[in-house]
């Protein structure tokens, strides 16, 4: 009877360590993710205009049927890459995922301060080898350092009503997204 | 062989809970740090790297991608205020203000975050499209028949859910209570 106890409790111990595995190793080993889903549509270091989610069809779930998305799936590999793209009329976000889909960094339009959202995007190995003193750091040209060596950048204009989607769709006609 | 016994029998064991927890996890929505506001609740960590692993499993699963803690928030709404499920074949009606943020959009969704067809194409509403009463707030009614005023058409579906986002917002990880964050309250009416 105690023998049996022992073997269910190892059984039990080593279930838990199963079920930590599965959770921490998805992420990686997902095959159906939103880079994954992405990628299918979208060439590396380029803005890609993402379809307008439909209940027929839709990139990813859950995606806000309100907005006008664009998407550049970058690869740092070769270089920092520069990133910029006009505001539209009503409100404009660029929001960060790494390679495993992590919200990194995400910025607004009104944090931005300006008619056009401009970064440089680099991997934390590129921003220390910047060179200091030089007017490359100044306040006015924002770094943002990806975890990861490629990901995602989520363009979205809002619409707030339905006539202004071609409005938003052409301010995201304009974002730019390439190597330096 | 009792030791062979044992021990395959405790791998079957070990196995079928670790997978089983797992799955459930992932499909039962067991995310930690939600902040719940009547029948709403947002998880505004998973906007960050600060993401726990449950949660980044149910993304890697799903395929989704979470809205950014700079750009936004995401609450989510499965039952009514009475904790019914939201049923596509009854009338529920949606009134009262939203926490203080520049846009907001509310979105049905079916269970697996598929937008629902429906005969006038509407999935949803922004902040900027609602018709208000001269108090600032609204009712939105949500069911599978045309109703005057705000009507978001259910598409007769068994199961949805609602989506609010707020946008550009002071609404996150220290909320905590309605007070901050007014949220519209859900209540069932009459069923199809």
């Amino acid at each position: 009877m105690i023998r049996v106890a022992l073997w269910l409790l190892g059984a039990l111990l080593l279930g838990g360590i199963v079920h930590l595995a599965t959770v921490l190793l998805l992420p990686s080993m997902a095959s159906q993710d939103a880079y994954a889903r992405v990628s299918a549509i979208a060439p590396v270091n380029s803005v890609i205009p993402v379809p307008t989610p439909t209940p027929e069809k839709a990139v990813m779930p859950f995606m806000d049927p309100a907005f006008a998305v664009s998407v550049c799936r970058y690869d740092l590999s070769r270089g920092p890459l520069k990133f910029s793209v006009p505001i539209s009329q009503a409100y404009t976000s660029v929001s960060f995922y790494t390679r495993t889909d992590v919200a990194y960094y995400a910025i607004n339009d009104r944090a931005a301060g300006r008619r056009v959202i401009e970064l440089d995007l680099m991997t934390a190995a590129q921003r220390a080898e910047l060179p200091e003193n030089e007017d490359i750091t100044a306040a006015d040209r924002l770094i943002v350092a990806s975890p990861t060596t490629t990901g995602l950048i989520m363009i979205r204009a809002l619409v707030p009503e339905t006539g202004w989607l071609q409005a938003a769709r052409n301010a995201l006609a304009a974002a730019q997204c390439r190597p330096q | 062989m009792r030791l062979l016994f044992g021990t395959v029998f405790a791998l079957a064991i070990a196995a079928a809970i670790g997978l089983g927890a797992t799955w459930i996890a992932l499909t039962r929505g067991t995310a930690y740090g939600g902040v719940t506001i009547g029948a709403w609740t947002a998880w505004p960590k998973n906007g960050t790297p600060g993401i726990d692993p449950y949660a980044r499993a149910m993304v890697a699963r799903t395929g989704e991608l979470p809205v950014g803690s700079g750009d936004g928030v995401a609450f989510f709404a499965r039952t009514d205020d009475a904790g019914q499920p939201l049923d596509g074949r009854c009338d529920v009606l949606l009134s009262g203000i939203t926490p203080q943020a520049r846009f907001w959009t509310l979105t049905l969704y079916d269970p697996e975050g598929r937008l629902v067809a429906n005969s006038v194409q509407r999935q949803g509403f922004t902040s900027q499209e609602i018709i208000r009463k001269a108090d600032g707030s609204f009712d939105v009614t949500v069911g599978p028949r045309a109703r005057p005023g705000n009507w978001l058409p259910t598409g007769g579906v068994e199961k949805y859910l609602l989506a609010l986002r707020l946008y550009d917002t002071p609404i996150g990880m220290a909320t905590r209570t309605g007070r901050d964050a007014p949220m519209p309250s859900i209540v069932k009416r009459a069923c199809l």
